[in-house]
């Protein structure tokens, strides 16, 4: 209600045209990666134009939950525009941490249908599925694969691959086949050094496991919850097919990891991949141009393809990235709000593409020249289009939490079996929602 | 060695005024030295400890600040008491405590003895030693992930070269049996030196006339040892075991870095748990009754402890 | 050399100086593994198996002071060649420097939380050590173990009460607010050490000095504070050892202002992953003062620690 009340004084302010009366110093808060460096590049023709300073406030992955929740729960002034995780808008909507965009938009003329439609459910959306807007969708990122195409296409290696599996080496088409693959690679000698067959994702302490899991489980059947009765779990949660889902997802790591793959994340993705340890690395897609100019996996060494299928032909990717919104609490929102209203043109979001951040416009995207602008431009495309969130409740910082350990215990620690770690999910889950009132 | 100046001062005034330009009773001097140090801790440390215990008793949670905040009493405390999940993390806790004290103590007593045989060079192999103690446990938690990784890092090969094991074949925070001795050992590398410091200086504390006695008793060297060295250094011993017991009791930093608490829940210690509840969960009451438990508990064990130690200090 | 009977032989000297070098040298394997890897490239530092011969670069070192971007090629084109040897490292990975990085920043506030914390620690320890030490103060031990509690207590367990007290308090995420914090978690072991250090002092020396017409002040600055001097530095070096090195209050409390080295060194990244020869960098230059300060205290630390022992 609060923020409702400032956001009208903020929204008047600017139908008024006092866009930036005078110069505003304001701070911008996102995770400390590559694009928020691109991002610093990019704001330099913002602060030309307008006048206003640009101040950031970059926060490791590790903390960047913790440090920006208590930031925003405790009302802070640190951050006037917060590029916040996705999960984090059911929390800030409801607790009205985040400043209501609807207006601003229609005032200035920016539509949603602008961007990748999985972007603005996931980005901007809550309650999800209805037109309020809490942010701009500002990063889009998505689970994908790479490959080692150099060796890939070694005809010494394609033989023995199709000596062994009577078909084609080349890139997977279900998850049965990237398994095959993986286990191909697992512990062959290449160029005098033993290789392994896939990277994936197994980190305990924040939500690695469950960003990676995710993605076998959406493949072979697992759902949120029953489409027609909201928080109802059991049978989606803990399906045959969840459970053939994650049996999988351990199979793959027990048989084709590289030793010591026990919490792995985006980082440690990289450095297996980029030092020539796996074939097949699991990573979104924001990594992916840091591969495309490494000395050693640059270029033609590294191929991108979008997850592959699951048994029923169901394909589903994990969504990552984050949209950007303005804080209830600052005291600038007015200003803040010139900043978005800058960052969605659509030159300033062709040049966001070229500098490495993964813009979410359409006029970006289904650009005919989009494609050849980046080797791996038409899988982040493929991706985009098949992409699932996890829960976005104000409570999901514990449903993840849950899931991480129940994923981890099973995966990585061998404990118990996959239907288990799914039934006890669903008993974590359901004593959470009813925690928050669902039933 | 007198100050001429305040003496003729002194003679010069009336008694009172002289005791006051004199200087301050002993008592005042005494509170006033006291009181910023015990102003520092109540502010900084007691008044957030009351917080804490208030906050204990409701169910609050940071991210719902809209939630009306409920007086619960001592729901949480059953919940943790009760939760399975309590018990593993210290036993985790335990385990880690135990080990990294045991191997601390018999390493650094040992350096220090060694030491104090004072060999030509001992100041600088001294300083060396202690050297990973100076680093910063987040970054040397978060090197060593590095150093453990069983393809990169350099902890596997240098067992393969001791004992000639596949470094691939073996990961040392990724399996179940081997990261809890993970954390040890790097808790080890870097505190050892702490321990060894502190036990040198009650070696060196020992007045050498004691062993000179000793060996006009023709007292082995053996029996000086257990008779004298060991029982001399004793108090030293346990201050050291006391500051690491404590130190360790609420790590958090080397091991969140290191381990994240994984693979499974086998290393997440109280402090990490505690981390988890409070500030990715959110639950604030929750985790300050899990605090509140964690420090009473400290507390008990450190007191119990330091009766023990000025026991054996009077003796 | 002396020789008295007590001297350990020859022999003894040999087998214990061996021993203690090989531990020495053992246990700086990790650390000189990572100076080394801060002159490592990137791609050198994650071969496998590990590089022990590399030629040398200073590519980490240019990525811990820099913030990097990607350019397109043809924005690539348009700048030119490469003036620096800094900008042609960067250049090869089609990037451009954009600015400095906040290393300097954040290595700037640990030198002032750092050294302000341990100065505040030291001279309040030292004051309320001689108070507890020489008067008689009412519930002397009660006081004594409470202040030694306060260590007890898990720096998670009051985060949360100190980060909502200090911003209404206007400290949050300011070099003063870290500064009392610090002091406040090392206050502990500051009057527990130096009330040690003090007890030893003879009391005689400052009656002498009273009946010489000192007050209690002069007595307190001009013959304590000199024969206290060794605990003091040495005390001073465990306190700046806990403040420079501290991460999880400053992980939680600060961000952008205050922020120290330690929560910082951990998250530099490189493009996509981690970037271990820049966070090596990082690692061995923020060793560097603490080090030089350890090294020039080292006969206050190695004596003083022996002095504070002596029992009566």
């Amino acid at each position: 209600m609060n923020a409702k009340l400032l956001f009208t004084s903020a929204s008047l302010a600017i139908a008024a045209g006092v866009s930036s009366a005078q110069a505003e110093d304001l701070t911008l808060c996102w995770a400390a990666w590559d694009p928020a460096n691109a991002l610093v590049e990019l704001s330099k023709e913002y602060e030309a134009e307008s006048g206003n300073k640009m101040s950031f406030e970059f926060v490791p992955w590790t903390e960047f939950a913790s440090r920006m929740l208590n930031e925003l729960n405790s009302g802070g002034k640190l951050c006037d525009l917060m590029i916040g995780d996705s999960q984090w808008i059911g929390g800030a909507a409801e607790n009205g941490q985040y400043v209501k965009l609807n207006d601003f938009f229609d005032a200035n003329g920016i539509s949603m249908d602008a961007f990748i439609p999985a972007t603005v459910t996931g980005y901007s959306e809550w309650p999800k599925g209805t037109p309020n807007y809490w942010s701009l969708p500002a990063f889009g990122d998505v689970v994908g694969w790479t490959y080692r195409k150099d060796w890939f296409a070694r005809p010494e290696i394609q033989e023995a691959f199709k000596a062994e599996y009577g078909r084609d080496l080349a890139v997977p088409a279900t998850y049965a086949e990237l398994m095959d693959i993986a286990k191909f690679f697992q512990g062959r000698d290449i160029d005098g050094k033993t290789v392994y067959g896939a990277s994936i994702y197994t980190e305990r302490g924040s939500e690695g496991i469950t960003m990676g899991a995710m993605n076998t489980l959406y493949g072979f059947g697992f759902k949120y919850d029953n489409p027609d009765k909201p928080y109802d779990m059991e049978g989606f949660v803990n399906s045959d097919g969840a459970i053939a889902g994650l049996e999988y997802y351990k199979a793959l790591y027990d048989c084709c990891t590289p030793p010591g793959s026990s919490n792995s994340y985006m980082g440690e993705g990289v450095d297996a991949f980029k030092s020539g340890q796996v074939a097949l690395q699991m990573n979104f897609a924001f990594t992916w141009p840091g591969f495309d100019t490494d000395a050693t996996v640059g270029g033609d060494v590294t191929g991108y393809f979008a997850n592959p299928a699951g048994p029923d032909g169901d394909k589903f990717a994990q969504l990552g990235g984050q949209g950007i919104s303005v804080v209830a609490a600052s005291d600038k929102q007015e200003a803040a709000l010139t900043y978005i209203k800058w960052f969605a043109q659509p030159e300033v979001q062709a040049k966001w593409w070229k500098l490495g951040g993964f813009s979410a416009l359409r006029a970006v995207v289904e650009d005919p020249g989009f494609v050849a602008s980046a080797p791996y431009a038409q899988t982040f495309l493929d991706s985009m289009a098949i992409v699932k969130d996890f829960w976005a409740e104000p409570a999901y910082a514990t449903l993840l939490q849950a899931s991480q350990e129940r994923f981890h215990d099973y995966v990585v620690a061998g404990n118990g079996t996959a239907k288990e770690a799914l039934d006890g999910l669903v008993a974590d889950w359901t004593e959470t929602f009813e925690e928050e009132g669902k039933y | 060695m007198t100050d001429p100046i305040a003496q003729r001062v002194a003679a010069a005034t009336p008694p009172r005024l002289a005791h006051r330009i004199r200087g301050l009773s002993d008592r005042t001097i005494a509170w006033l030295f006291v009181a910023p140090t015990i102003f520092l801790l109540l502010a900084v440390n007691i008044f957030p400890l009351i917080w804490t215990i208030r906050l204990s008793m409701t169910n609050f949670r940071t991210n719902r600040p809209n939630n009306e905040v409920e007086f619960i009493w001592f729901e949480n405390y059953q919940k943790i008491l009760t939760d399975e999940d309590t018990w593993t993390s210290l036993q985790a806790t335990a385990h880690f405590l135990i080990w990294t004290i045991l191997l601390q103590v018999l390493i650094g007593f040992t350096l220090a003895y060694l030491i104090n045989k004072k060999f030509r060079g001992n100041d600088l192999w001294t300083t060396l030693i202690v050297l990973p103690m100076m680093l910063s446990p987040a970054v040397v938690g978060n090197f060593w992930t590095f150093l453990y990784q069983p393809q990169i890092g350099l902890f596997n090969y240098f067992v393969q070269f001791l004992t000639g094991t596949d470094p691939a074949s073996f990961s040392m925070i990724g399996e179940v049996a081997l990261a809890p001795w993970a954390i040890v050992i790097v808790d080890t590398w870097m505190w050892t030196p702490f321990v060894m410091l502190i036990c040198l200086a009650g070696l060196r504390s020992i007045p050498s006339s004691i062993y000179e006695a000793a060996e006009c008793d023709r007292a082995s060297k053996w029996r000086q040892f257990w008779t004298i060295t060991i029982p001399m250094a004793l108090p030293f011993l346990m201050l050291a075991v006391l500051f690491r017991g404590i130190e360790n009791f609420k790590m958090f930093d080397l091991v969140v870095q290191l381990t994240g608490g994984g693979p499974g829940s086998t290393t997440l210690l109280t402090s990490i748990d505690l981390k988890r509840e409070a500030f990715e969960k959110w639950r604030t009451g929750y985790a300050s009754a899990y605090a509140v438990i964690l420090f009473v508990t400290v507390f008990g064990l450190a007191s119990i402890y330091v009766k023990a130690l000025n026991k054996v200090k009077d003796r | 050399m002396s020789f008295s009977i007590t001297e350990p032989s020859n022999r003894q000297k040999w087998i214990a100086g061996i021993l203690v070098i090989g531990y020495a040298i053992l246990t700086l394997i990790p650390l000189i593994w990572i100076i080394a890897t801060g002159f490592k490239t990137p791609s050198d530092a994650i071969a496998y198996p590990p590089k022990l011969l590399f030629t040398p670069s200073l590519e980490g070192y240019v990525n811990l002071f820099t913030s990097r971007t990607r350019l397109a090629p043809e924005d690539l084109a348009a700048l030119g060649d490469p003036t620096t040897w800094y900008d042609k490292i960067v250049r090869s990975y089609d990037m451009v420097i954009t600015g400095p990085s906040r290393y300097g920043e954040r290595f700037m506030n640990s030198v002032v939380i750092g050294f302000g914390s341990t100065f505040l620690s030291v001279f309040l320890g030292t004051i309320a050590a001689y108070a507890f030490s020489r008067f008689k103060v009412p519930l002397k031990d009660d006081l004594l173990f409470f202040i030694l509690s306060t260590r007890m207590m898990p720096p998670i367990a009051v985060a949360i009460p100190i980060f909502l007290m200090y911003r209404e308090l206007g400290l949050s995420d300011t070099r003063l607010g870290m500064i009392l914090l610090y002091t406040a978690v090392n206050l502990s072991l500051s009057v527990w050490l130096l009330k040690g250090f003090i007890d030893e002092i003879p009391v005689e020396y400052e009656e002498a000095a009273l009946i010489d017409g000192y007050t209690r002040f002069q007595a307190f600055y001009k013959v304590v504070l000199p024969q206290a001097a060794t605990g003091i530095a040495s005390t001073a070096i465990f306190c700046l050892i806990f403040a420079w090195n501290e991460y999880a209050f400053a992980a939680l409390l600060t961000s952008g202002t205050a922020q120290t080295a330690p929560p910082f060194i951990p998250t530099i990244i490189g493009a996509g992953g981690k970037d271990w020869p820049a966070v090596a960098a990082g690692a061995t230059l923020f060793l560097v003062p603490i080090m030089v300060f350890t090294i020039l205290l080292r006969k206050h630390l190695l004596r003083g620690i022996t002095f504070g022992a002596v029992r009566k």
